[in-house]
């Protein structure tokens, strides 16, 4: 009897596989999770994630925050792919509010000359290589 | 005409440009792969936290939360997703035209706007009209995280919350293909009620705390989430649209170097035929 687990943030998948067990950091309290666990649907707080393989293994993933969802067969990890809080996001939000006021002043830094050019040498040394390999098959 | 070395240094110096478009039309190609992959792993995130909204909005019928609930619609939002870069064809400038003359709806109904712009395009754009521009962002680059979007999706949600706003959009640029990218205009708020249907066997879960209070954070996360996705699919059509227009620009310049060639063998021909018909000339004088 084992359920399945995975981990999934919106950038990108971070685990998946089946497990005997799963101990993860519940809003209220640190869950733990075996087969055939009633659906259950909490927040998690940043904390690590413990996940018992069927090998025997123990793996560890640390999260920032995010969304647990059970189901009895399936435990779902919606990882927040970054730390936040009410004050992270205030500051964030203050943040762009001020580059829209740069915007509208128009001190824009629109064309960014240093990247550009950083690019442009990127450009051409992935170039030169690609003639070289290009050579060397000939 | 001109003279043979003119024509030689032009044909150099256009080959030189040729490289670089062909350069950046390679890189554009291997940069789409990457990205499309990109997209392909946000959408079991997005998906799940869906279905999660449905369970939630089907287990408490009475609590209504504002994301939920439509209102009239007095003043409205836009989240506006654009390039940093150009050379990338026609992509910015098409989605522009579908924004105004959505934006000039709105005017002509008498509803005020907000934009939220993300990238610097867009900066460029909507600094000269006027906008009401209430937040920005750019360089999210082409590895776009989450937590750079946050600031920007915060200041809409708020303001949807306080009632400021009534509608949000959120307007991208749909991958369709590697021909073709459109422009889409999508509502982000009042969120959608997700179909029974889609919520198959239907049970419910055990809520740690209360639905209630799991509602609003989930409701965000599907926010920026949705808008995360949104830009990655923006970062694959610029990507797309460059290489279209790098692989143009190129075989534009072939054509010509082509012609320059052609031009050159002439003047070449043309110079040779008149130093013989000087020397036949001098030769008949002797």
């Amino acid at each position: 009897m084992s359920i399945h687990v995975d981990i999934v943030s919106a950038e990108g998948d971070i685990y998946s596989g089946e497990a005997n067990w799963v101990f993860a950091p519940g809003r209220l309290g640190e869950l733990g999770i075996a087969p055939r666990h009633a659906p259950l649907l909490t927040e998690l707080k940043p904390g690590e994630v413990r996940v018992e393989t069927t090998d025997g293994e123990e793996m560890f993933f640390y999260v920032t925050g995010g969304v647990l969802e059970v189901q009895p067969h399936l435990v779902t990890v919606l990882a927040d792919s970054a730390l936040r809080g009410e004050d992270l996001d205030e500051d964030a939000a203050l943040a762009a509010r001020e580059k829209a006021r740069e915007v509208l002043a128009g001190r824009s830094d629109e064309i960014d000359l240093a990247q550009a050019q950083a690019e442009l040498v990127e450009a051409e040394a992935r170039y030169r290589a690609a003639q070289k390999l290009k050579g060397k098959r000939r | 005409m001109a003279s043979g070395k003119e024509i030689r240094t032009k044909i150099a110096s256009v080959k030189n440009t040729q490289k670089i478009t062909k350069a950046m039309q390679m890189v554009a190609a291997s940069k789409l792969r990457k990205t499309q992959n990109r997209m392909e792993a946000s959408r079991p995130y997005a998906e799940r936290i869906r279905t999660v909204i449905g369970h939630l909005s089907e287990a408490n019928p009475d609590y209504r939360h504002p994301y939920l609930d439509t209102r009239d619609v007095k003043r409205v939002g836009y989240i506006i997703v654009s390039t940093d870069r150009g050379l990338c064809g026609s992509l910015n400038v098409n989605m522009f035209r579908a924004i105004l003359a959505d934006l000039r709806r709105w005017e002509d109904e008498g509803v005020e706007t907000d934009l939220c712009l993300i990238g610097a395009k867009s900066h460029a754009f909507f600094r000269r009209l006027r906008t009401n521009i209430v937040a920005a962002t750019s360089h999210v680059g082409e590895v776009p995280k989450v937590a750079d979007l946050v600031g920007a999706i915060t200041t809409m949600t708020d303001a949807y919350r306080e009632g400021t706003i009534d509608r949000l959009f959120f307007v991208y640029n749909r991958f369709v293909n590697t021909m073709s990218q459109n422009a889409e205009i999508a509502t982000l708020l009042p969120v959608e009620p997700v179909d029974k249907a889609e919520l198959q066997e239907y049970w419910d879960y055990l809520y740690e705390p209360s639905a209630g209070e799991l509602v609003d954070g989930v409701l965000d996360r599907y926010i920026e989430s949705q808008v995360y996705r949104g830009v990655i699919e923006n970062v694959a059509c610029e990507m797309a649209a460059k290489m279209v227009a790098m692989k143009a620009a190129t075989e534009n310049a072939g054509k010509f170097i082509d012609q320059l060639q052609l031009d050159y063998n002439k003047a070449r021909q043309a110079a040779i035929t008149q130093e013989i018909a000087e020397i036949v000339g001098g030769a008949a004088a002797v």
